[in-house]
C-alpha cells in the first residue's frame, strides 16, 4: 500500500448562487472548501457525511466532470487539473465511477455487452472480437455468465444492474473506481452480495476504491481508512478500526450515535444531536459543527480548528484535543 | 397472514421490496388500488370488522383513529398549501374546529413534533422547509385525528443519519406521551432493534417469522430471517457478509412449497413441495419453516441435515 494512486490538496469548489437564471450572484456556496487526502494502490477509503456535506462534489472534481475552483488533484504523481488530449483520456481510462442507482446509470436502450464495450471502443484500439473477449471476462469477473451479454438492462434486478455497472467500470485498465452509494439502492439481501463482489475484486485485481456513503456500518465494513466530511471539509480521518474503536470529533461521535443498533440491546439511551446541517452558502464561523456540537466552547465560534494528528493515528479537526 | 398489535405497541413489519410489506398496510386502512381484491381473511380494530366497511365508513377512521406516515414527505404534502392548512385539515373534518381553536390545536400539534416557532412556521409552504422538518410536518398531520394507531411506511428512507435518529427519538416520545400503537414499515433491522416490541418477517407476501424483538435477534427460527440478520455489515465487524444468494422472487410467479427455498441454505426435500405451516417454537414466537417440525423428523425419520 505504499504508492498512492491518487492525492487530493487544498480541493475547494465553489458554485454561484443566484437570484435568477442570469442574476448576479448573491453568494458563493462553497461545496468542498479545501479538503486534502490520499487513496492507495489497492485500499478503499470511505468518504462518509450527511447530504450537503460535499462528498458527491468531490467525486465529480475527482472524475473531473466538474474543474476545481482551488487545489490540486494528483494521479500516480502527476496533476491532472490541466490534462487535455491522449493525458486526459488515459485519466478516463483509468478512473471509473459506479452510481447509486443502476435503474438510471445504466442505459435502456443499450445491450448489456454495448454497455460495457462502450469505454472499451472509445479508450483501446482492440478488434471487435477481443471487445467481445473482454466483456465476457469482466462479466464473469462480476459473477455474471456471459451470455447475458445480448440481454437489455430491463431484464435484470438491481442487484444485476449493479454488477453490470461495476463490469462497466472494470472494463478498461481501471485503477480507481469511485463508488457514490452503491448499495444504497438495493435490497438488503443483495446488498452483501454486491459488498462481497466488490472485496473479492479488489483482492484480486488491486483496484481502488473511493466509497461515498452515508450508512457508517456499511463504510466502516468495507473501508481501511474513513474520512469524515461535514460542510465542505474533512473533519476527521483515520484508519476503520482506529476510527470505529475511538471516534474523537463530536460530529463523528454523532455519526455513531444516530447509527442504528445491530440488536435491540444495543439501544443507546444518548440523544441525537440536534439541530440540522446549516446551509453552504452561510457557513457558521470557527468550527462550521459548533451550532450543533454537544461540547462547543466560546473559541469554537471564534476559530476554524485544523487537523492534528489524533491517537491511534490520523487526524482530527477539533479544538477539544 | 395474521398478526395482532395491543393498543401503545410497536411492531416491526420487515421484508424487502416486492415482499408484500405496504399492500399489507393498505389493506388495514382499505386503500388499495382498484384492480386489487381483499380475498379473504378480517382486519379488526378495536373491535370493529374492517374489510367490511365502505369507503365512506373508512373515511371517518382514516385520519382519525388510523393514520398514516409515508416514505416520501414531498409526495404527501401539497406543495400549494400552507402547512397550516395541511395540518389543520383532520381536525377541520373530524373535529369540527374552527377559528381560535382550530388555530391553537395547529400549533400544539406542531409544538408536539418539535417544529421551531409554529405560529411562524404555519404559514410557510413545504418547500420552504428541510426534509426532516417535512417528514414531521407529516408526523403533525398524522397525529392530528388523535388516532390510536399510526402506520409508518420506510418514514426515514429518504432522512440523513442524524435526523433519522431524531425522528425515531420523536415517535417514540409521541407513542409515550399518547400511548399510540405503531406499525414500523422498513427493511432495515437496524430501525427494529431500535424501535419495534414484535417483529414479523415478511417473504414473498407471508409472515415467515414472529416473535418478540430480542427473541428475533437472539433466536431467530427461520433461515430467512437469519440469513438476513447475517447479511447487515456490523460496526466493528469486518467478517465476510452472509450473501442470500439469488433474488428475491417475483410475486406472480412464486416458486412452489416454501417461497424461500429457492434460495435457502437449509432447504429440505420436503422444502419444494409443501408449504410450511406455522410452527411455534416458543411463547409469541412463530415461524413457517419445515425445519421445525420436530414431530414429523422423529416419527418419519425424515431429517436430512
Amino acid at each position: 500500500m505504499a504508492d498512492r494512486i491518487l492525492e487530493v490538496r487544498g480541493l475547494k469548489k465553489r458554485f454561484p448562487a443566484r437570484a435568477g437564471l442570469f442574476g448576479r450572484p448573491r453568494g458563493w456556496v462553497k461545496a468542498v472548501d479545501g479538503v486534502d487526502f490520499a487513496i492507495h494502490a489497492g485500499e478503499t477509503l470511505g468518504l462518509i457525511g450527511e447530504s450537503g456535506c460535499g462528498k458527491t462534489t468531490t467525486s465529480k472534481l475527482i472524475l473531473l466532470q466538474e474543474p476545481p475552483t482551488e487545489g490540486s488533484i494528483m494521479f500516480q504523481g502527476r496533476d491532472i487539473t490541466g490534462l487535455a488530449g491522449a493525458a486526459l483520456m488515459a485519466y478516463r481510462r483509468a478512473v471509473q465511477v459506479v452510481f447509486q442507482d443502476p435503474f438510471s446509470s445504466l442505459s435502456p436502450r443499450m445491450r448489456v455487452e454495448d454497455i460495457i464495450a462502450e469505454p472499451l471502443e472509445i479508450h483501446t484500439d482492440l478488434e471487435r472480437a477481443a471487445i467481445r473477449q473482454r466483456v465476457a471476462a469482466v462479466l464473469e469477473l462480476v459473477g455474471l455468465p456471459s451470455d447475458v451479454a445480448p440481454l437489455f438492462p430491463h431484464e435484470f434486478s438491481g442487484g444485476q444492474r449493479q454488477r453490470v455497472a461495476i463490469a462497466r467500470a472494470l472494463a478498461t485498465d481501471t485503477k480507481l473506481i469511485v463508488l457514490d452509494e452503491p448499495v444504497s439502492a438495493l435490497d438488503v439481501s443483495v446488498r452483501a452480495q454486491i459488498i462481497n463482489q466488490l472485496e473479492h475484486l479488489q483482492r484480486t485485481l488491486g483496484v481502488s476504491y473511493l466509497f461515498i456513503g452515508h450508512d457508517l456500518a456499511t463504510v466502516a465494513h468495507i473501508s481501511h481508512r474513513i474520512a469524515v466530511m461535514y460542510l465542505g471539509k474533512i473533519v476527521e480521518h483515520a484508519d476503520s478500526d482506529a476510527l470505529c474503536a475511538r471516534p474523537m470529533h463530536p460530529y463523528t461521535k454523532a455519526l455513531f450515535e444516530a447509527a442504528l443498533p445491530s440488536h435491540p440491546d444495543d439501544r443507546h439511551a444518548a440523544t441525537a444531536v440536534a439541530g440540522e446541517v446549516p446551509s453552504a452558502m452561510n457557513v457558521p464561523s470557527g468550527c462550521r459543527f459548533h451550532p450543533r456540537c454537544p461540547a462547543t466552547m466560546p473559541i469554537c465560534s471564534q476559530v476554524e480548528p485544523v487537523l492534528q494528528p489524533r491517537d491511534g493515528g490520523g487526524e482530527v479537526a477539533c479544538h477539544l484535543y | 397472514m395474521s398478526f395482532a398489535l395491543r393498543a401503545g405497541e410497536t411492531l416491526g413489519l420487515v421484508g424487502e421490496s416486492g415482499s408484500g410489506k405496504t399492500t399489507t398496510c393498505m389493506s388495514i386502512v382499505g386503500l388499495l388500488p382498484r384492480a386489487a381484491r381483499i380475498v379473504g381473511g378480517s382486519v379488526l380494530f378495536e373491535g370493529e370488522e374492517l374489510t367490511t366497511k365502505s369507503q365512506r365508513e373508512l373515511r371517518a377512521i382514516r385520519g382519525r383513529r388510523i393514520a398514516m406516515i409515508l416514505q416520501d414527505p414531498m409526495a404527501s404534502l401539497n406543495p400549494l398549501f400552507t402547512i397550516f392548512r395541511q395540518v389543520a385539515e383532520p381536525a377541520f373534518f373530524h373535529q369540527r374546529l374552527r377559528g381560535r381553536s382550530l388555530r391553537s390545536r395547529v400549533q400544539h400539534l406542531l409544538k408536539a413534533v418539535r417544529i421551531p416557532s409554529p405560529e411562524w412556521r404555519m404559514r410557510e409552504y413545504p418547500h420552504q422547509m428541510s426534509g426532516g422538518m417535512r417528514q414531521r410536518i407529516v408526523g403533525a398531520i398524522a397525529l392530528a385525528g388523535g388516532p390510536s394507531l399510526v402506520i409508518a411506511d420506510e418514514p426515514t428512507t429518504n432522512l440523513d443519519v442524524t435526523i433519522q435518529a431524531q425522528y425515531l427519538d420523536l415517535l417514540k416520545d409521541i407513542q409515550r406521551e399518547t400511548g399510540v400503537a405503531l406499525i414500523f414499515v422498513t427493511h432495515n433491522l437496524g430501525i427494529v432493534a431500535k424501535m419495534c416490541d414484535r417483529v414479523a418477517v415478511m417473504y414473498a407476501g407471508k409472515i415467515v417469522e414472529q416473535a418478540p424483538v430480542r427473541e428475533l435477534f437472539d433466536d431467530p427460527k427461520h433461515p430467512y430471517t437469519r440469513a438476513l440478520l447475517g447479511s447487515v455489515p456490523k460496526l466493528g465487524n469486518k467478517d465476510p457478509l452472509y450473501a442470500i444468494p439469488g433474488q428475491p422472487p417475483n410475486l406472480a410467479s412464486l416458486p412452489s412449497g416454501c417461497a424461500f427455498h429457492p434460495r435457502c441454505p437449509e432447504a429440505l426435500p420436503r422444502c419444494a413441495d409443501e408449504e410450511p405451516i406455522d410452527f411455534h417454537p416458543g411463547a409469541g414466537h412463530a415461524a413457517r419453516c419445515w425445519r421445525l417440525d420436530e414431530h414429523a423428523a422423529a416419527s418419519h425419520g425424515r431429517s436430512h441435515s
